[in-house]
Parts: structure tokens; sequence; C-alpha cells
């Protein structure tokens, strides 16, 4: 009965070749380890905070007279809304975790590097949606760091040369961050963007499913296959790491729940105290800063001091940034993709960029006195020197010898 | 049969109408793109604004709201207007040779049609903050040289009670003065100029 359906839908619609394909028949390594869990984990928040997004949308009002007092509302007298809003907020710092730990993993085991680019270029292309969804969706409370965070990134689209103030005024729809600027980032936050990540991540994953996933010892599995053409050291996906996935999303669940239950707004690094105080276009908070995960880009921001009358190094700096990740694949010229059997260079590289990643990301959370805009340059060198310097120390590293197949 | 396809007129029938095609698509996306731009009502929302300023002692700030941004009215003491010509070598554009800052009559030592009154637009011309204001000398975190003025709490620049930028600071230029005029002695028009003025 249920075998003469599924044939009755086969022939219509790949329903049974899609599962074989990305499920049942997908052989991923069977070496993957604790660092593998974390693209699991960002499918699930996507979903996450999609849904709660939609019941959120339900009650929330985008004008600027009342969308303040709207989310009060939910947070006060829709019923469970307080539980709904805190799994979005909180779903949008533990996005950001999950993100950077799957992003430190794909630079640890080199999983960028050829066949692979495009899976990282799809990834990276995510990662820049996010950031968009992420900001736009902190204007949306229109409390003051809602307000001022926006204003202040929005006028970095002004620093860019000519064009600048025409595209700032027409990003906002008004001379200030105004209602019309809330009007359209819901649009864009709740609908546009959505849309494109979703798209991202399907394009993310079918790359990944046509080249195979890499592994921890960053070892090409489809070398060695069994009679059947089974790789022999990959493992069905399904069950196998289905099963693993929701075990470590059970783990992670704990934590998640402690947050969103015991302590919703970070200690003020998910929801930050400013933002309890409602938007006012005349006075800027004493110490504005972006959420946690913009601090590191906003810090090489105000490291570049203004040249000539213009403040576009900075913006160009931070832009930058993030143009190097995409770079990645190409910059990197080594033959050796896991960190388990690269040479002291790359490794003594990697160890200084992430003390770099994690120090920008405190010094964009405090305020710019000499000693910290000091560092944030030191920094900030350190950040572009990792990329622009890694064409040599990974051609000259001495790597170690790769194994054939995987090792645990 | 495959022998009588003319495949250059197929490839040029297929490129005149793909760029015919974008053409049109092109011209679609204008109403979208324009429609984000200010509307008429946010164009209108620019009316000036009449300030009494009969009760500002010196040493007080008083800020108004002109096109949705802060406006500060501060009205300054001699003392105040002396020391501004001690900081000159400390500032970018002490003479405030850039035009697109100020209307042309308060391209002068105070920035100000009057002396005794600063008219200035309360937003950091580096990412649009509104700074602070700290008239109080010589405070810990700011320095011993510091003699008041304006500190930008979010990317650390200063300016000066005439809205000078100092030099050093991420701020480019100097703060902009709004075009404003005088009804007397007490009421200040922030938004527009004097008739015949520039």
């Amino acid at each position: 009965m249920f075998a003469n359906m599924m044939n009755w839908i086969d022939a219509r619609f790949p329903a049974s070749k899609l599962w074989r394909e990305h499920l049942s028949e997908y052989y991923a390594p069977k070496n993957l380890n604790f660092w593998y869990y974390f693209g699991a984990f960002a499918v699930f928040l996507l979903v996450l905070q999609i849904v709660t997004g939609i019941f959120l949308t339900m009650n929330y009002k985008p004008d600027a007279d009342m969308a303040f007092a709207s989310v009060e509302y939910i947070m006060r007298d829709v019923q469970w809304g307080w539980l709904i809003r805190y799994l979005h907020s909180t779903g949008a710092s533990a996005f950001f975790i999950v993100i950077y730990l799957h992003m430190f993993r794909g630079l640890m085991y080199g999983s960028y590097k050829q066949p692979r680019e495009l899976v990282w270029i799809f990834g990276m292309l995510i990662y820049v949606a996010l950031m968009a969804e992420a900001f736009m969706g902190y204007l949306l409370p229109w409390g003051q760091m809602s307000y001022w965070g926006a204003q202040v990134i929005i006028s970095l689209f002004g620093a860019v040369p000519f064009v600048g103030e025409s595209l700032a005024l027409w990003i906002r729809g008004d001379f200030v961050v105004a209602d019309a600027t809330l009007n359209r980032f819901f649009a864009l936050h709740v609908i546009a963007i959505p849309l494109v990540l979703v798209a991202l991540v399907v394009m993310h994953i079918i790359a990944l499913h046509e080249v195979g996933s890499n592994n921890p010892d960053g070892v090409d599995i489809k070398k060695y296959k069994d009679e059947n053409g089974k790789p022999l050291d990959g493992i069905p996906f399904h069950p196998y790491y289905t099963v693993k996935d929701i075990a470590g999303l059970t783990v992670f669940l704990f934590l998640f729940s402690l947050v969103v239950f015991f302590m919703p707004e970070g200690g003020g690094w998910f929801l930050e105290d400013a933002n309890f105080v409602p938007a006012d276009p005349l006075t800027t908070p004493e110490h504005i800063v972006p959420v946690w995960y913009f601090t590191p880009f906003y810090a090489i921001l105000r490291a570049i001091p203004s040249v000539a009358g213009s403040s576009f190094p900075g913006v160009a700096a931070m832009g930058l940034a993030i143009v190097m990740l995409f770079l990645l694949p190409w910059l990197d010229r080594s033959p050796v993709r896991s960190v388990r059997y690269r040479g002291p260079y790359f490794r003594t590289a990697l160890a200084i960029f992430v003390v770099t990643f994690v120090m920008l990301g405190f010094l964009g959370t405090q305020p710019a006195t000499p000693t910290y805009t000091v560092m944030s340059q030191v920094f900030t060198i350190l950040y572009f020197a990792f990329f622009i310097l890694m064409p040599f120390y990974t051609k000259y590293d001495k790597d170690k010898p790769v194994p054939d197949r995987v090792t645990d | 049969m495959s022998s009588d396809i003319d495949t250059g007129k197929r490839r040029f029938l297929t490129a005149a109408a793909s760029v015919v095609g974008g053409a049109g698509a092109a011209v679609v996306a204008i109403p979208f793109v324009a429609s984000m731009a200010p509307s008429a009502k946010a164009e209108a929302a620019g009316a000036p604004v009449r300030v009494d300023i009969s009760r500002l002692e010196p040493g007080q700030l008083l800020t108004v709201e002109w096109r949705g941004q802060p406006v500060w009215l501060f009205r300054r003491s001699p003392e105040i207007i002396a020391d501004l010509a001690t900081l000159n070598d400390q500032l970018r554009d002490p003479h405030s040779q850039q035009t697109s800052q100020q209307p042309q009559y308060a391209q002068n030592p105070g920035r100000s049609i009057r002396d005794d009154l600063m008219v200035m637009v309360g937003i950091c011309t580096h990412l649009g903050c509104s700074p602070t204001f700290r008239p109080e000398l010589a405070p810990a975190d700011l320095g011993a040289n510091w003699k008041g003025g304006f500190f930008c709490p979010c990317h650390g620049s200063r300016f000066d009670l005439a809205g000078r930028v100092y030099q050093g600071v991420p701020a480019p230029t100097n703060l902009v003065v709004p075009p404003y005029h005088f009804l007397g002695d007490d009421v200040v028009i922030v938004g527009e100029s004097a008739e015949g003025a520039a």
C-alpha cells in the first residue's frame, strides 16, 4: 500500500531519489567530529528563527510610533509572547555563535579548498545575508540602540565617495533614520532576506553534496571504494549522522534553553541595556556598541583614521575584512587541507588569527580610548596579515605527510 | 535537416531579444528603486523651526528638532569666545574652509552669525551619532587641554564650541551649521537663511 503510493509519487516527483541522494545514500566520512555539529545546528536555528519570526509578526507593528510599545505588548500581554520573542532574540545570537564555529571548522580543516570553493562562497554569502538580516532585525524594537546602531551603519554608506550621501538617503528614505526606514527594514527582514537565505542554504547544501563532505583529516574518501562503489570510509548520512546530530541538538538545546529562560538578555550582550529605552533621535546613548557579532568588524572600522577629509578608508577596510574571507580558497597555496597535517607556519598563523578575531571583538565593545585604539590598529594589521601573507606561509610551510585513509 | 539551421541568425535573434528584454527589465526597476527615495511627505517635513533664545544663559545648550535631526543652540560666554582662537593649531579646519559645512555667512572664527550664539546640527560628520555636550574644563577622560566642546560617544570624535573638528579623530569635517537667521534679538529661525543671504 505504502510502496504503491511511493511509486505513484516517484513517477511524478523524485521524492525517493532526493531522499537517497541527500540522506540515505549520501556518504559522509565516518570520522566527522564535534566540529561537524554546527552545520546541523545552523539549519535548526534557521527554522526556529523563521517560525518564531512568523509568530512575532502577528503582533508586531512596524511603525515608529507603535513599534516599541508593540514589542512590550508582546512581552507582557500576548500569551507566551515573551517566550517567542526571547527564542527569536536568543536565536539570533546563537545563530552567529554557531556560524562562527562552523566557519572556524572550515578554516581548521581546509574545507574551503578545492573542490569545495563554491561551498565556501555560498557559505560566505549566507554569512553576509545573515549579517544584513540581523542588522535589520535589530532596528525593529525601535529602542535607543536599535536607532543609533542603524544610524551609524547606514552612515557607513554615506562615506562612499561621490554617491555616498544620496545612497544613505535612499536607504533611509528620509533625512534621518525614521518611520520610512523602520517600515522598509521590516519588509526586508521578514520576506526579502529570508527568501535569499533559504535559497543560499539550498545551494550551499547542493554544492556540498555534489563534492562530498570534508573531514578532520582532510583526505578524500572517494579514492577508496568497495565493490559497490561506496566509499570505504563513508557512512550513510541517514541514519548515522541524522541520529548523531539530533543527539547533539539535545545538548545544544539544554544550553540554549538556559539562556532563553534564565538570562535572555545574555548579560547585556544579546539584548543591550540601552534598547530598553525608546528611540530618541535627539540623544545618542553614552556608550553605543553594536551587538557582539558585529564588533570585530566595528573595531576595524574605528581603527582606521580618516584620510584627506574622508572616513571612507575605515569603511573600505571593514568591507575588505569580509572580502578577504571570500578569497580564502585562492589565498591558501598548501596542498594539505587539515590543520592536523599542516606545518608550523599555518598553525601559528591560525592561532594568531583566532586571538586577533576575539580581541577585535572585545575592542569593538569598548570605548575608543587611545590605548584601545592603538590595540585595534595592531590587531587590524594582524587580521589582514593572516590573509595577505597566506600565499607565502602556506607555500613554504613544512607540511606533514597526509594519510591515505581517515585515521579514526 | 540540421544543416538548414542558420545558427548565426539564431544567435543574433537571441542576443537582440535578450538586450531588449534586459532594457525592459531595467526600466521596470526604476519605479521600485525610486519608491525607496524620500517620499513627498518626508521632503515636506523640512520646514523651518522657530526658537526663542531669550532665556538661554551663557554656557547653556538648547536642543531643538529640525528635519528630525537635533539642532543645538549654545550661548557662548566671552571667555569661551576668547578660547576659540587658541585652539586653532589643534584643529583640522580651523578657518572653516570646507564650504559645504556652513552657509557663507557662518564662515568666520565662531562659525556663527552672532559670536554669542552657536547654531549647529548635532550630528557627527563621521557616522551620524549625536555628540555629547562636554562643557567642563579638563575632565579626566578628555585630557588637560580640553576647553569644553562636544565628544562623540560612538567613535571618539571631538569638536570645539564652534563645532570645529579636532585633528586625529575619525570625523573628517567640522559639524554642519544649518541655514538660520534672527528675528529680532531673541528669536532664531532654524532651517532657512535670511532673505538675500547666501
